[in-house]
């Protein structure tokens, strides 16, 4: 069944988003959960794989115990209680994604429950309350051949790839949101600021472009007053704006069919990141046909309380706070918090700063230099090999004057080019500004001469004809000059 | 007692577990099925509530393993196992449906 879309602004006068989150990390554990195979990202296909995780006859999981102290320490910093004892449950289904015809998950006892996320929504504090987070194993790759372009219909047949497979696996499921007309906005900042506070944990690499961060959507409409509607469940959202436009896109749907009168069908959705759409994956399976029961090769877990306080006491200051504490001592604004975020170099400009830089000129170094350069080549800011400790002795360098701006971005080129630290770039490429007098009054004279056109305007009182003076000293001394002592030592002779 | 279990019932059932069964084997099943469950549910009958439903007979809690990598298998090895494979992966039949 299907409608025309209605415009997003006009649905959400009618009706009321309602939106939820299940949001899947993949651990960053050296091994998977249940065996020792190794997790690394991109290894050749079926090379991490053992009789655990392909399910071969009389092989057993082993808990990995750094896995169950990283979902605590998440549920922690969600400030969600632990469990006292919860096992492992099995969900049996028959996909080739799994190999042993079932996963093991959690299900009735989660090993974290009833927590919260402050998000911060464009300066408005929205609380989205967590109702569980679990342990699993993540599942294997299915690439599907003789489809078109890799799709599962028309395939002929699909190969698999269980390297991923029994990877350690946590979801995280919030409660629903009721969002309002905001609900994209919503959804969208809480992945990222769940993802920021996951990778303060340090407890996952978080990189959505590699799946470690997979995230599903679910999103349903009601009148204001009435009871939740039919929810949708929206996969294949991959990126952060893909959640904000996955929620738009379904709030536009449901709109069009509700006011047509059609009822809205319970069922797993596919985005689309090309179009911005969703279509309809199969009807969700009843939970009882996975015909949940305690896994009963794993025993269960009676995570110890002075564990639980150590993890809790070792919590590092979260991305919210430690982002007012930042805005407080060094007067960074909210957005420019944001952009040193998302380029990756907070960490980076904060230890530049603790060095002695001035802040906002090591923002703007680090932000407009360094995140471009990093961005231009397609890697992480951290990965360049330029430190805080250049950025700082850069910046040290042009406020007492031996490099102008100009120059410094040609030391910073060297250091990227990696010609050596700050001080080797400077001097090997002579750099430093020409502070010597007597040679800056020679390429003066030198310019004068040259041009006594341009010189005799200025003579007659013509300033704006100083400027290209200024341009053909600068040319002359290989831009080692400071403009300013230029323009004034012009002045001074020709006036 | 439970109620009886029905025939559609063990037809979702051998649905769900892969199972073709011909009408004739869904009625034995249903039969004997509601013998089985019968016998569990007597013993639920002298089950108090201070009796926790029993999922390990072992009282062990907490094995946990170091995060230590073990070698893993060899990858022809693994895929010589397999009923087919191609480009060093698992070659299944086509899939009907997405992923659960």
């Amino acid at each position: 069944m299907t409608a025309e879309l209605v415009d997003y602004a006009e649905a959400v006068t009618a009706w009321e988003p309602v939106i939820g989150l299940e949001t899947h990390v993949e651990l960053g554990t050296r091994t998977k959960m249940f065996c020792g195979c190794p997790t690394a990202f991109g290894a050749e296909p079926n090379t991490q794989t053992c009789p655990v995780c392909l399910g071969l006859p009389g092989a057993l999981p082993v808990l990995n115990g750094q896995a169950v102290r990283s979902t605590v320490l998440i549920g922690l910093a969600l400030h969600c209680d632990i469990a006292a004892w919860c096992r492992f449950a099995r969900k049996n289904y028959f996909y080739p994604d799994m190999p042993k015809n079932f996963q093991i998950s959690q299900y009735d006892e989660p090993i974290c429950t009833d927590g919260y996320l402050d998000v911060d929504v464009e300066g408005e504090i929205v609380r989205v309350e967590i109702e569980r987070v679990h342990m699993e194993e993540d599942t294997g790759k299915s690439l599907h051949v003789g489809g078109a372009t890799g799709r599962i219909h028309g395939a002929t047949h699909s190969l698999v790839d269980y390297n991923r497979a029994g990877i350690p696996l946590v979801e995280i499921v919030t409660r629903p949101v009721e969002a309002g007309p905001n609900a994209p906005a919503v959804a969208k900042a809480y992945v990222e600021q769940l993802a920021e506070l996951l990778r303060t944990l340090d407890v996952s690499d978080v990189r959505l472009e590699q799946g470690s961060l997979r995230c599903d959507v679910n999103t349903s409409l009601r009148r204001p007053g009435d009871a939740y509607g039919t929810r949708t469940e929206t996969k294949n959202v991959n990126s952060y704006r893909s959640v904000e436009r996955a929620v738009r896109f379904e709030v536009s749907r449901q709109a069009g069919l509700l006011e047509q009168g059609t009822r809205i069908r319970q069922e797993t959705r596919h985005f689309h990141e090309d179009t911005g759409t969703t279509s309809p994956g199969r009807s969700k399976e009843e939970a009882t046909d996975y015909r949940y029961f305690p896994e009963p090769d794993l025993v269960p877990i009676a995570f110890p309380v002075d564990v639980v306080e150590e993890l809790r006491a070792s919590l590092p200051e979260t991305p919210a706070v430690r982002r007012a504490r930042l805005r407080d001592a060094y007067g960074w604004s909210d957005l420019e918090l944001e952009e040193m975020t998302n380029a990756g170099v907070l960490d980076l400009v904060v230890s530049t700063v603790e060095l002695g830089a001035a802040a906002p000129a090591a923002r703007a170094l680090w932000q407009n230099e360094v995140a471009k350069a990093a961005n231009e080549q397609g890697v992480e800011a951290s990965s360049l090999p330029v430190s805080p400790t250049d950025v700082a002795r850069l910046l040290a360098l042009v406020a007492d004057g031996t490099l102008t701006a100009a120059l410094s971005r040609q030391a910073l080129a060297g250091v990227l080019a990696g010609e050596g630290d700050v001080d080797a770039v400077v001097a090997a490429r002579g750099l430093a500004v020409v502070s010597d007098d007597g040679a800056l009054r020679t390429a003066v004279y030198d310019v004068i001469a040259a041009q006594p056109d341009t010189a005799a305007k200025v003579r007659g009182g013509n300033m704006g004809a100083v400027g290209p003076l200024i341009g053909a000293v600068m040319k002359a001394t290989g831009g080692k000059a400071d403009a300013a002592k230029v323009r004034s030592l012009l002045v001074e002779v020709l006036t | 007692m439970p109620e009886p279990i029905t025939r559609d019932e063990v037809a979702h059932l051998a649905r769900l577990a892969r199972l073709e069964c011909t009408d004739a084997e869904l009625d034995t099943f249903a039969g004997q099925l509601e013998v089985i469950l019968g016998s569990v549910a007597r013993v639920a009958e002298v089950v108090a509530d201070d009796i926790p439903p029993t999922s390990h007979s072992v009282p062990l809690t907490n094995v946990f393993r170091e995060d230590v990598v073990r070698p893993s298998l060899d990858r022809d090895e693994v895929l010589a196992a397999a009923p087919a494979a191609e480009d060093g992966r698992f070659e299944v039949p086509r899939m009907l449906d997405e992923a659960p």
